[in-house]
């Protein structure tokens, strides 16, 4: 009789081996840790900010950076330090939506078209290619514009940009794995479309857009400050660092922090979910694993 | 006559080409006109190298591929007519084993899901009933309770072939398709996995389909062997009259193209020259006939019909050996 | 030392990867030999060795892979002692390679004829240009049809005739040594008869040792003079052909022999218990032993070596007596 052959764990084995990758690449790790600290601030955002982020007091507007006002303060006398902590759960909270209704939307379109393939993949990858033919910031800012900006809004607008690369890339996958022979054994005991659809190749697809959406994170902070700051996106009060930035542009050269503190942070939180996307992308090369 | 459970009658299977809009519409015709009947009970062998259609074949039979034109009788039932729930019951009865046992099992999925899947889609049992079933399968193809728990990436590749090979049995079909089950595993545990499939097949009552392309596998397992040739049947037999007496001029050169694990057996060297035609433009005549060292005229010309060579044996040839 | 192999000697060869899961010992002391015009089957199941060992003798490991320690003498020359420049020399001249994807291991965008060429350049030190009637001589060797394949691009030929052609590169320089790796194992029954035939006419005509790394005791059967059988990265038994079938003498090998079904036999195919160790934390002492039905005490801690124990059948086990043992980190 045949033993079990291996006494290692393989899962754990590949925990091992993806956390010493992670361990070598010193970018990815400093792409961790920025991320980890935007999302600690933004987890203890009002135990951080000094002051309230909304309140106006115009008697200390247009104040320099100080120690009582460490990145200054705005044209409404708003602390911008405040401003910019509580800004960064506005932006956390609209990466996390998107992502989850960018990447539900482009799973299902993207698994039914390669799972049925025909004409439905074909009506569904040409309406993806109309999106993916416009700029998706430029398709954006129309969306916002139509349906009003708020933060809602700016997040069905972003939504409806960024599915696409999810749908072409769960197609990839599910063509690829609808024609595995483990499929084809689900069909041979008589499983029907849907549940093969769904219980089968759905879960396959789910990795590759996980890494996706970690890489497109990013971006989609880049887009809501974009619409933030051409006064598309989030409404003031609520600070949203794009619209922050887009707030200083008229004190730019004497009042330069109001815009500055806030294009930092974007900055910084981009480049750190861009870090660690590029270094979960290699993590997850077949070429650098074993 | 021994009690048929599987009939096929003139079965084709054709896959389109695709081609520029202007040309003529191609098909690759992976299964041409094959007529063969399974006794219940038995093991049948289907033998080809690649591009003889064996596997589609086996996938037609199934269902897999929906066949272009033709018949096939399970348990006397036309299957290609059948919808629905008769259709369910009849997908239960048939099953199938594949080649690959890397990607035959859900990568993702416990084996306690892998196997239970079937039944959860046909029987209407609770969560314990499937528990136990998938226990006793286990044991039945020689693994154990605890590997329920376990992912397919933590068995080697026989392993994976008993898995498979539970998975399909758990559902007490009557009939197996074994798609070169054994092709992709190391000799020493191939022969692990064919005694534990002939020793299943007598306890369970079970039929087989089996294809392959190693002729050695089938003077162990098989009762009967049929031996296919670009989408066609050419031989068709008791294992022993065929192997014994190969009638058809590719039988003949196919087996003395099979090394022998001997290197006393001194034999002479007879070589099957060429290389398979496309199916999807077939040789004219006897599709044989380019390669075939007895071929003339009529071959070149004339497509033979199978005919019972001997009772029992069919051979698709003008001029059978 | 006195070499057991006047063309190929290879001795105490070990190659390890290394890996996230750890040290992976390929190869442990691996022996090899082969006189000139000889044909050596190197059998054994997956992750025996057996094409590592074929890599290793051709220097071709690469990182994460590490030749660590052994001897490979081919020639007269000790090949792991060669500076690069002098390998790549003997390398694809004095002895070449093929493989078991034949068309993987073509260029897909170039012509065949200029493939072959380059190969036949490399050699002679000429412009590829003019060794293309060379090249037409090769193809009709290998039995393709030069008018048709000079021009063609590999994805245009089957696999066997790109078996062919890759055979054709192989022996256009005249090597010694043809190294073949699984050379048929892709391919139809009826095509690995027509190929192997013509392995065995090529030796033939131009003398040349072959090297079969193979799974398949059937085609060793028809087509070796000798054999070594490997198991997890060792060399267990060295016989020739007819002798290792008549009387093999490793359990390991005996049964092999047991397990293969052939045509004409019926009974129960015997299997081995147990599965292949893993290579990373490897069974101490013979690495066999744990899956061995005749196991003895010292087996589970000494490592048995290669042994001549009958005039030209080597073994690696001590039911036939020798005391001696493989040192370990030797």
């Amino acid at each position: 009789m045949e033993k079990t052959a291996k006494v290692s764990r393989p899962f754990m084995d590949d925990l091992k081996h993806t956390a010493f990758l992670w361990r070598r690449s010193r970018l990815t790790m400093i792409g961790s840790v920025i991320i980890v600290i935007f999302l600690l601030i933004a987890a203890f955002a009002p135990l951080i900010a000094p002051y309230s982020p909304v309140e106006q007091n115009l008697s200390i507007k247009l104040q320099s950076p100080s120690w009582q006002h460490l990145f200054g303060t705005d044209q409404f006398g708003r602390d911008i330090f405040s401003r910019v902590i509580t800004g960064s759960r506005t932006a956390l909270w609209i990466i996390f939506l998107v992502s989850v209704i960018s990447g539900s939307i482009g799973i299902i379109i993207g698994v039914t078209a390669g799972y049925f393939g025909g004409i439905v993949d074909e009506v569904l990858m040409r309406i993806t290619d109309m999106f993916l033919a416009f700029p998706s910031l430029v398709l954006a800012m129309a969306f916002a514009a139509m349906l009003g900006p708020n933060l809602t809004n700016t997040i069905i607008a972003i939504s409806i940009v960024s599915w696409t690369t999810y749908a072409r890339l769960s197609r990839a996958e599910a063509i690829k794995v609808k024609s595995q022979p483990y499929i084809e054994a689900i069909r041979a005991a008589g499983g029907g479309n849907l549940r093969i659809m769904f219980l089968h190749v759905l879960p396959m697809c789910i990795s590759p857009v996980l890494v996706q959406l970690t890489l497109r994170m990013g971006t989609i902070i880049l887009t809501a400050a974009s619409l933030g700051f051409l006064g598309l996106g989030v409404q003031p009060p609520t600070p949203e660092w794009g619209a922050m930035v887009s707030d200083g542009r008229n004190f730019l050269i004497d009042q330069w922090w109001i815009s500055t503190f806030p294009g930092i942070f974007i900055a910084f939180v981009v480049l750190g979910f861009n870090l660690l996307g590029d270094g979960i992308r290699d993590m997850l090369d077949p070429r650098l694993r074993r | 006559m021994p009690d048929t459970l599987i009939k096929i009658e003139n079965l084709k299977t054709y896959f389109p080409v695709k081609k520029s809009i202007l040309s003529k519409k191609l098909f690759v015709r992976a299964v041409d006109d094959v007529t063969m009947e399974i006794p219940r009970g038995s093991t049948f062998a289907v033998v080809g190298e690649s591009g003889s259609g064996k596997t589609t074949l086996a996938r037609s039979v199934l269902r897999l591929i929906e066949p272009t034109s033709g018949k096939i009788f399970f348990d006397g039932s036309e299957i290609l007519r059948l919808k629905g729930k008769d259709l369910l019951d009849v997908r239960r009865k048939m099953q199938i084993v594949f080649q690959d046992p890397y990607n035959s099992l859900h990568p993702r999925k416990l084996i306690k899901n892998i196997i239970g899947e079937g039944m959860k889609i046909h029987f209407k049992i609770t969560e314990n009933e499937i528990r136990d079933k998938i226990s006793a399968v286990l044991k039945e193809v020689g693994l154990r309770d605890e590997h329920m728990f376990r992912y397919p990436h933590e068995f080697s590749g026989g392993q994976r072939q008993r898995i498979a090979f539970a998975r399909a049995i758990v559902l007490k079909p009557k009939f197996i398709v074994l798609d070169e089950p054994t092709s992709a595993l190391d000799v020493s545990v191939q022969a692990m996995v064919l005694k534990m499939l002939k020793d299943i097949r007598a306890q369970e009552d079970l039929t087989y389909m089996f294809i392959t392309h190693n002729l050695s596998l089938v003077d162990y397992i098989a009762d009967r062997v049929a031996v296919m040739y670009v989408g066609e049947v050419v031989e068709m037999g008791e294992k022993n009259t065929v192997f014994n007496h190969p009638s058809h001029p590719y039988t003949d050169l196919l087996m003395a193209s099979n090394p022998i694990p001997d290197p006393k057996f001194q034999r002479e060297k007879r070589l099957l020259k060429g290389e398979i035609p496309s199916s999807v433009n077939p040789p004219s005549g006897c599709r044989f006939h380019n390669r075939c060292p007895h071929a003339d005229q009529k071959c070149a010309s004339q497509a033979p019909e199978m005919r019972e060579h001997a009772p029992g044996h069919f051979v698709r040839c003008h001029y059978p050996l | 030392m006195e070499l057991r192999g006047k063309l190929l000697d290879v001795s105490g060869l070990k190659v390890s990867f290394y890996t996230y899961r750890g040290v992976i010992k390929a190869l442990d002391g691996v022996e090899l030999w082969m006189d000139s015009g000889e044909r050596l089957g190197v059998v054994g199941e997956t992750g025996c060795g057996k094409s590592v060992t074929s890599l290793a003798v051709m220097r071709l490991i690469e990182q994460p892979g590490e030749i660590q320690a052994g001897k490979v003498i081919f020639n007269g020359k000790s090949l792991l002692e060669l500076s690069e420049e002098n390998m790549n020399r003997v390398r694809g001249i004095e002895m070449s390679m093929i493989f078991q994807e034949p068309r993987s291991s073509l260029n897909p965008v170039m012509k065949v004829g200029y493939q072959i060429g380059e190969a036949i350049a490399k050699s002679k030190k000429m412009p590829i240009k003019k060794t293309y009637p060379e090249v037409r001589e090769m193809l009709k060797l290998v039995g393709l049809d030069p008018d048709r394949v000079m021009n063609s691009y590999p994805h245009e030929l089957s696999g066997g005739m790109s078996q062919r052609v890759m055979i054709g590169m192989g022996l256009a320089t005249h090597p010694k040594l043809l190294i073949a790796d699984e050379p048929t194992s892709a391919l139809d029954v009826t095509i690995q008869a027509q190929i192997l035939e013509l392995l065995d006419e090529l030796a033939r005509k131009m003398g040349n040792a072959v090297m079969l790394i193979t799974h398949d005791m059937g085609v060793v059967a028809e087509f070796c003079d000798k054999v070594m059988v490997m198991y997890a990265g060792n060399s267990v038994e060295y016989a020739s052909t007819v002798e290792l079938f008549e009387r093999p003498l490793h359990p390991y090998t005996g049964g092999l022999l047991l397990a293969v079904p052939r045509v004409g036999r019926t009974d129960e195919l015997k299997a081995i218990k147990g599965t292949v160790p893993d290579l990373v934390d490897p069974p101490s002492g013979c690495r066999f032993h744990p899956r061995c039905p005749r196991v003895m005490e010292i087996c589970k801690e000494n490592r048995p070596p290669l042994v001549q124990v009958e005039p030209g059948h080597f073994v690696a086990c001590y039911l036939y007596g020798n005391e001696g043992e493989v040192k370990e980190n030797a």
